[in-house]
């Protein structure tokens, strides 16, 4: 499954009223550690198919960042049932991240 | 059975990666986050030969696909543990064992933290140790940077052009970097040098909200801010093979530009290697040495 792109207008819908639990990516084009977890997390996308990856642009999105208070990128959130479960800040070796996503 | 296995997929282990793949030894690459190390977050690199300009996040890229290009498998997982046998050497993993002839410990180094209560809580929420990864959150606020190296002078520098005002905390009044970052950081106007002084306790909420510093005669002051960014040093990750290798009292391992470690068989490339000068090409060019010094002895055991 692949990555679906989120902004303010759509995150209501996308993430807090998703079916699916959500893995909310925050990144940024300049942050060179996003863009090293970014195919991690495609093919994670791939072998997790009970959740929705979702991927918000905090310099496009910076009123979604400041309201989730996010203050330090990669900023991985899971969200349940439109509530934040777990969070996870930098780099992260991909067995962590499976066990981020295990745990929920 | 590898010929070679490499623990660390930064500049210096992946060098090794391309030195040992051409010598046309079989090489397994352990990499516990992404390759490229710690380059992956300076923006962009101007003291390497011949790249004028290059960004971290491309270099590694580009050197991890000139690895794969050779040959070199590389895996995601965390090395733990190294144990010498007769014949080869295993190295652990959470699920997995590899064996190999030789092994090269490129693991590099880890932020030194500050060692205060609630310090790691608060990572991302005011507390950083990248000022160019998270500077741009702290638009028009009010920061700190400690230290007094390279790393914190440029990290103050590129936070006066963002924040509102800058403190740079300092435990003692002159610094061990660059001269000229010093003189550029003097001419900053939202800039304020706190001498001699430590961050003693982090006072917060759900986020960091204030800074307790303690100066060198117990005088006792708060700061108010949003974020602190912590710029205390680099602490080297050879503590899973201290068992094995010999480290000196700084954690590194002390070998010589041969980099052998005390060890037959185990060789030391880049920033956990006791040395005088860590930069990008000093960790290519102990990566190329170690891979050397392996595939010599791969090819007589």
């Amino acid at each position: 499954m692949a990555f679906i792109t989120v902004t303010k207008d759509t995150f209501e819908n996308e993430v807090l009223k998703s079916d699916k639990p959500v893995l909310a990516d925050f990144n940024a084009d300049w942050c060179g550690p996003c863009q090293m977890l970014k195919p991690i997390l495609e093919e994670l996308s791939e072998s997790y198919e009970g959740y929705k990856f979702v991927s918000i642009n905090i310099d496009d999105e910076d009123e979604l960042a400041e309201e989730y208070d996010v203050a330090s990128i990669p900023c991985l959130v899971i969200f349940k049932d439109g509530a934040e479960t777990e969070r996870s800040i930098g780099m992260k070796p991909r067995e962590a991240l499976e066990e981020l996503l295990e745990g929920n | 059975m590898y010929d070679i296995i490499i623990i660390g997929a930064g500049p210096a282990g992946l060098t090794a990666a391309i030195y040992a793949r051409r010598a046309a030894k079989t090489v397994l690459v352990l990499e516990a986050a992404s390759c490229g190390g710690q380059i992956i977050n300076t923006p962009d690199i101007e003291n390497y030969p011949v790249a004028m300009h290059i960004s971290g996040f491309e270099f590694a890229n580009k050197l991890s696909e000139q690895a794969k290009a050779l040959g070199a498998e590389i895996k995601f997982e965390k090395a733990l543990e190294i144990c010498d046998g007769d014949s080869e050497k295993t190295v652990k993993t959470r699920k997995n064992s590899y064996s190999a002839k030789a092994v090269i410990l490129a693991t590099g180094s880890e932020n030194r933290r500050l060692g205060l209560e609630n310090e790691d809580k608060l990572v991302g929420r005011g507390i950083s140790y990248c000022a160019t990864c998270d500077g741009a959150f702290y638009k028009n606020k009010t920061v700190a940077v400690v230290g007094g190296g390279n790393t914190a002078l440029e990290d103050a520098l590129y936070l006066t052009d963002l924040a509102e005002k800058v403190y740079l905390i300092h435990r003692r009044d002159e610094f061990r970097g660059e001269e000229a970052t010093v003189a550029q950081l003097r001419q900053k106007e939202n800039l304020s040098f706190v001498y001699n002084s430590r961050v003693t306790k982090l006072n917060a909420g759900k986020r960091l909200e204030s800074i307790e510093v303690t100066d060198k005669d117990g005088n006792v002051s708060t700061i108010e801010l949003n974020g602190l960014f912590v710029a205390v040093g680099r602490i080297p990750e050879n503590q899973n093979f201290a068992q094995l290798v010999t480290l000196d009292e700084g954690g590194y391992i002390p070998a010589g530009e041969d980099c052998h470690t005390n060890v037959p068989g185990i060789f030391v490339a880049g920033d956990n290697r006791a040395k005088a000068v860590r930069q990008l090409v000093t960790a290519t060019a102990d990566g190329a040495v170690a891979a050397t010094e392996a595939v010599k002895y791969a090819s007589s055991h």
